[in-house]
């Protein structure tokens, strides 16, 4: 991408979660700034999924650990429901946490060793204090129904720890850790990219299941396009720090129309097609984030790159008029 | 060094490694043999055998602790352990999924390409300082005079990946392991790499086994294909041939539950069910039977012979496109379950978009 702007988002009571202009810079040694997120803006409509793709270092764990304000961002508003999350005290923040859950990759290194399965489960229960414990009590018997939920046995999860259990059930886990606390919003952070195909699959599948049990709203990071294709209702493409197209998954997919997506697309391998990869690789190297370039950051790597793309940073347009959005000066498709 | 002649040759490889339980038998009855110039596609779930047959391959794997069995035939001859290590590095070299694992972190790039050439090749410091930076070009390390002095961390994953095989094409090998080279690495670098590859091979009759778990991968790579589960073959054919014919359920079932671009968002996913099998004591019959949809009783009794149909090899009693096939899922259906006790669906109305191969 890309560019900047705004015209993409939907009316503020239709979404649960809206972020606008975000950025995020970090501090890189000899007065020098990386770039890492640099005016994002989009939004999440209650009960939808949002796919964040796009390369590694583009920014997309930024992204979405800015939203749950791990830091607080350089600038730009994050707006949860009615609450502006970026002006909040800790112990505000603190209270809205439970609210907005994160997952992230690793399945088995971020669950605690130490602890037997169902404490970990239930641990946010006690540290967010929704709900005294003990055998029988509400709180226990809400924990049994999730674990039971993501397809794990609860009497098995009071005896084993997570190194008994493979990386598919420690994703398992992580998910109904994060159910118990009943949160509006799960932030995924390529939760499937350390797993099996097979394995995969149950996961992706009972993500969506519990999305439509306890109705949820989702974002799923992932650098896999068919597996965000797949999970989302809407897609977002990024590119070193910056959204390059957002929109309706199917029609992203079948009409990529920024030059960056068909690239990315074009680079996808497909058992069904021997010659899916056959074309042109993506010329040069990613630019560092400390330098990005003026004008289209993809502009170095653009096979359709122009003057106005050196100097002038496109802002975000509707394409056709579907639920499809790019930032882009000369659009593949408009 | 003509193209199309063996250059190794496997017949009946085992590896068994002693734990406390028993005898591990991660590899189990491998064979096949590999053309110059060729490139053998390796694919199954993880654990299924496929790193542990190439390092035992070669000979990378000995120990006590290890039982290696079977023959290995590289360019006519046939080797023992001892001389299988001998020749890597040399004639056969190695690339892993994570770079960073193998690169060494505090020395730099340069004089990581520069050992194997002074120590393969015999040139001079400044010979081979011309020769890494004509390494890293071919790799397509943009500013490699630059690139040699630094560090390994400096680099991104894709770049250190290309520094991995410009050092593993130093010795100039008649044969590349690629083991998951691209599975860290973004889609567009991993085209980069696989491209890279791909033009060794052309320039230099390079034979190579990658090993990967992606599908299609395999497909656009590879000129065959073996599919291995609990260290045995279930299928092995050309590329084309398998995609075209696909015998094996378990293949079926790994190839059903990928997520594709072409499917509509949502498209519910197919898992196989199930874990895949314990080594040291693995189902006696047929080690997929447990999570098969079409398993019946001889399945879990007998084991299934690998059967050579012109080529296409595969170990199964009820391949998928054949009569016996489909009555062993009507009887499965008509039943509810399998014969070992897998619950599955009745038979799918017509209108399912999501059926592939039958
Ligand atoms: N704490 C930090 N300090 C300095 N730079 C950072 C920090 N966190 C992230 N970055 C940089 O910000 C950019 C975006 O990083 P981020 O982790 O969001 O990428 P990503 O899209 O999640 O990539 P991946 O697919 O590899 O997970 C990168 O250039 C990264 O090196
Ligand atoms: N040193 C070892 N000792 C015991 N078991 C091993 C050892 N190395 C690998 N294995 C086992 O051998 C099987 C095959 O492993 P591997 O070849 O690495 O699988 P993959 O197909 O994922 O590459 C696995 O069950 C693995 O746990
Ligand atoms: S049909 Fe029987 S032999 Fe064939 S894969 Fe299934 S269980 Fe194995
Ligand atoms: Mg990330
Ligand atoms: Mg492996």
């Amino acid at each position: 991408m890309a560019g900047s702007g705004t015209a993409h988002l939907r009316d503020k009571d239709d979404v649960i979660l809206r972020v606008q202009d975000l950025v995020m810079e970090f501090p890189a040694g000899k007065g020098q700034v990386v770039h890492a997120v640099s005016g994002i803006s989009f939004d999440i409509a209650e009960g939808e999924t949002l796919g964040l793709v796009g390369e590694s270092g583009c920014g997309k764990s930024t992204t979405a650990k800015a939203v749950i304000q791990l830091p607080i961002p350089t600038s730009g508003s994050v707006l949860f429901e009615e609450t502006e999350l970026t002006g909040l005290s800790k112990e505000e923040l603190r209270q809205t946490r439970p609210q907005l859950q994160m997952i992230f990759q690793d399945p088995i290194a971020s669950l605690n060793p130490r602890r037997r399965v169902f404490d970990i489960v239930s641990e946010g229960l006690e540290v967010w204090g929704s709900g005294g414990g003990g055998e029988g009590s509400f709180a226990e018997s809400r924990v049994e129904e999730i674990i039971r939920a993501v397809g794990l046995d609860p009497d098995q999860t009071r005896k084993r720890r997570p190194h008994e259990y493979s990386g598919g059930q420690c994703q398992r886990i992580s998910v109904a850790r994060a159910l118990v606390l009943d949160p509006k919003i799960i932030i995924c952070d390529e939760p499937v990219s350390a797993l099996d195909v097979s394995v995969q699959a149950q996961v992706l599948n009972m993500l969506e299941d519990m999305k439509a049990r306890y109705g949820l709203t989702l974002m799923f990071i992932s650098h896999d396009l068919s597996v965000v294709k797949n999970i989302s209702d809407r897609v977002a493409v990024m590119y070193l720090g910056k959204m390059c197209e957002i929109g309706d998954g199917d029609l992203l997919f079948a009409n990529p129309a920024h030059p960056y997506t068909k690239v990315l697309l074009a680079a996808v391998p497909d058992p069904e097609n021997q010659h899916a990869n056959d074309g042109e690789v993506l010329a040069g190297e990613l630019p560092s984030p400390i330098d990005p370039p003026t004008g289209c950051r993809f502009n170095t790597r653009c096979p359709h790159a122009q003057d106005i793309c050196r100097t002038t940073e496109p802002q975000i347009e509707q394409v056709g008029d579907g639920d499809h959005w790019v930032a882009c000066h000369f659009p593949l498709v408009s | 060094m003509a193209v199309n002649t063996p250059l190794l040759e496997v017949e009946n490889f085992n590896v068994g490694f002693k734990t406390e339980r028993g005898l591990a038998k991660a590899v189990d009855g491998v064979s096949f043999v590999l053309n110059r110039g060729e490139t053998l596609g390796i694919v199954g779930e993880s654990g299924s055998g496929k790193s542990v047959l190439n390092r035992g391959i070669m000979g990378l794997i000995a120990s006590s602790r290890v039982v290696e069995t079977g023959s290995v035939i590289f360019d006519g001859v046939q080797l023992a352990n001892q001389d299988r290590q001998d020749l890597w590095g040399k004639r056969i070299s190695m690339i892993f999924q994570d770079p960073m694992t193998s690169l060494n972190p505090v020395m730099k790039i340069g004089k990581q390409i520069n050992e194997p050439i002074r120590k393969h090749l015999g040139f001079s410091k400044s010979q081979a300082t011309e020769r890494a930076i004509e390494l890293l070009t071919s790799v397509g390390i943009p500013e490699p005079a630059r690139r040699i002095s630094q560090y390994p961390h400096e680099m991104s994953g894709g770049m250190r990946q290309r520094v991995m095989i410009a050092i593993a094409m130093s010795g100039e090998p008649e044969m590349m392991v690629a083991d998951e080279p691209t599975t860290a690495l973004d889609v567009t670098v991993q085209k980069y790499i696989l491209d890279l590859l791909r033009q060794v091979q052309l320039d230099r009759g390079m034979a190579m086994t990658l090993i990967t778990h992606d599908l299609g991968v395999a497909r656009g790579r590879t000129d065959q294909i073996m599919v291995m589960y609990g260290g045995r073959i279930m299928e092995h054919a050309e590329t084309e041939a398998l995609f075209a014919n696909m015998r094996h359920p378990y293949t079926e079932a790994l190839l059903a539950s990928i997520p594709r671009l072409a499917h509509a968002k949502h498209t519910r996913l197919s898992p196989i069910p199930g874990a895949p099998p314990d080594i040291v004591e693995p189902p006696p019959g047929c080690r997929f039977a447990p999570r098969c949809r079409y398993a019946q009783q001889q399945c879990i009794t007998e084991s299934p012979a690998v059967i050579d149909d012109n080529g296409h090899r595969y170990a199964c009693f009820y391949p998928v496109g054949t009569d016996e096939n489909a009555e062993a899922l009507a009887t499965n259906q008509a039943r509810g379950e399998t014969a070992t006790g897998l619950k599955i669906g009745p038979a799918p109305s017509k209108t399912d978009n999501d059926g592939e191969n039958g």
